[in-house]
């Protein structure tokens, strides 16, 4: 469109993209590369091996960490989607009085340094007398797991024709029936590309976790910095990269699910 | 048509899950946490309930002698400048690669622009620790880095990048290019391209083009984008921890220290509740300049 024309042509744009698309993937895979690496000394390339990889698949600790990764992130997964399926739901009609300070609170948990909603959690847990565990992660995971399930289905819903649930109830659907049959349909590639942001970034969270996990609930980033804090070797550069892989899947998915249209 | 009970009902039970999760969650542990910070600490960590006790915040500024006289120690002062200036420096370094990016993005047609917007949103989506830990590999000595360039002979000798803060203002612009391109991005989607057309029409050349027409329009975005740098890159804490070893020592790296090896808690609480503070001033200011409703 525009670009034919010469004008368009800014000086060093092409190359400053160039530059930061090469910047962006340039780790990613060297990391991805060394993980194949048969050396013991993990940025010395000799040959390809797989072996890293069934080292890291034979560490009980890292299958426990993983273990408790899903629990959560699938736990969070749930309790969010619904939450802000609902709450989406409730913000669509028309407004009301406190809509504006339910928007400025679902915000917050994006606009507040994580380190601060960390520290605050873990005070609140212990002023509570909680003890830290698997509880303690997934109540804080649900609560920033929210807005990022809440956007795209609020995006959703914003799209969508008032009039369809409005014959819905014309033919004596009522509300529950309504939003089984009509609204949930037509807003479900919202609510599942919402659930998969969830998803990940329930799974990939270090920092709250960090604080707010205790012992007893180490999830996989939360292992993974402690063997990084302890050098640089090839099975963290394996484990890493399968992290990385199965982030790169979720959000090539997610972000198929949002371009389809109904 | 007004809303009969009924409708009003189901709306606040739709509400009820997210609103009270939030607020018992999120909104009241702010709350604890700003009062903490004015409550004495307890010896083994934890607090004193009963006891208020401003000396987690004239902690920031003096330290007290033997005597029990105060003397200004410059000390955490120093480590919010230092957080301060890596996170400006990132902002701008994001701000001279991200605003171009967006540009070149804008500019393609719309199946490749959305093939682009995927490509910038990878890196955005993935594990921020996993990446981090990448850019040790590519830093360090002897890594990929340091050994082509001397097999290049660009250098002579060791590296030496991994552990100093340049390592760490790497590591930050990287992290938080995607949060600026993104939003500029999103701003430039929507601009009305005949007004450049209109402003190349008048005579005006495309530097005038850009700077005129191009750049103010795209500011909301450039602003959002600065502050989702800013914000994330202020509070850091394992990209100092891995890329900038002991001595780049941020914010964040200090309230963690708190909890963790100097368990004060009230000295952590004030340290974030001040951090806290200046995010918060930062978006006020960014609301009351962008955010006003057309025609005001």
């Amino acid at each position: 469109m525009q670009a034919s024309n010469n004008l368009w042509r800014f000086r060093g744009v092409t190359p400053t993209a160039m530059l930061a698309f090469v910047y962006l993937y340039l780790p990613i895979v060297v990391l991805v590369v060394l993980s194949f690496n048969a050396n013991r000394i993990a940025t010395l390339w000799t040959g390809f091996s797989f072996d890293w990889y069934l080292k890291v698949m034979d560490n009980d600790n890292i299958l426990r960490a993983t273990k408790n990764s899903l629990i959560i992130a699938c736990g969070a997964t749930v309790l969010a989607t619904s939450f802000a399926t609902m709450a989406a739901l409730a913000m669509a009609g028309r407004r009301f009085r406190g809509q504006a300070f339910i928007n400025a609170m679902l915000g917050l948990p994006l606009l507040v340094p994580e380190i601060v909603t960390a520290v605050a959690s873990l005070l609140f847990f212990l002023a509570l007398g909680l003890d830290l565990g698997l509880m303690t992660v997934l109540i804080a995971h649900t609560v920033f797991c929210i807005p990022f399930a809440y956007l795209p289905i609020r995006a959703r819903l914003e799209g969508l024709d008032p009039r369809l649930a409005e014959a819905a109830a014309d033919l004596y659907a009522g509300p529950f029936a309504t939003f089984r049959r009509v609204t949930l349909p037509l807003i479900l590639p919202g609510v599942l590309s919402g659930a998969m942001l969830a998803f990940i970034v329930s799974l990939d969270d270090f920092v709250i976790t960090f604080f707010v996990a205790g012992a007893g609930a180490t999830t996989l980033p939360v292992y993974i910095f402690g063997l990084i804090r302890m050098g640089i070797t090839p099975e963290v550069n394996a484990v890493s990269a399968l992290m990385l892989l199965v982030s790169i899947a979720f959000v090539a998915l997610s972000y198929w699910m949002g371009q389809r249209k109904s | 048509m007004s809303l009969d009970p009924q409708r009003r009902l189901r709306r606040k039970l739709l509400l009820a899950p997210t609103t009270l999760t939030l607020l018992l969650f999120m909104v009241l542990p702010m709350l604890l946490m700003a009062w903490m910070s004015v409550l004495a600490p307890d010896t083994y960590g934890g607090v004193r309930w009963h006891e208020w006790s401003l000396d987690a915040y004239v902690q920031f500024l003096y330290e007290r002698d033997l005597d029990d006289s105060l003397t200004l120690n410059s000390d955490y002062l120093q480590i919010f400048g230092r957080s301060f200036l890596l996170a400006g420096f990132a902002t701008v370094v994001t701000l001279l690669i991200g605003f171009p990016t967006a540009l070149y993005i804008a500019l393609k047609e719309e199946k490749t622009r959305q093939r682009l917007i995927l490509l910038i949103s990878i890196p955005f989506w993935t594990n921020l620790l996993v990446r981090t830990y990448a850019w040790m590999l590519l830093l360090r000595n002897g890594g990929l880095i340091d050994s082509s360039l001397s097999a290049l002979g660009l250098s002579q000798g060791a590296l030496d990048v991994l552990y100093t803060p340049t390592a760490v203002a790497i590591g930050f612009v990287y992290s938080f290019l995607p949060f600026m391109v993104l939003p500029i991005y999103t701003s430039l989607e929507k601009m009305d391209w005949r007004l450049v057309e209109a402003a190349f029409d008048l005579g005006a050349n495309r530097w005038q083009a850009l700077r005129r027409v191009i750049l103010p329009l795209a500011m909301p975005g450039i602003v959002a984008g600065c502050l989702l740098v800013f914000i994330p890159a202020i509070g850091s804490y394992y990209i100092p921890e891995l890329l900038g070893g002991g001595k780049s020592l941020m914010i964040g790296n200090l309230i963690q220290n708190q909890f963790g090896t100097a368990r004060n808690w009230p000295f952590g609480a004030a340290l974030s509740f001040m951090l806290l503070a200046l995010v918060l001033l930062a978006m006020g200011v960014y609301t009351r300049r962008f955010q006003r409703p057309p025609g005001e």
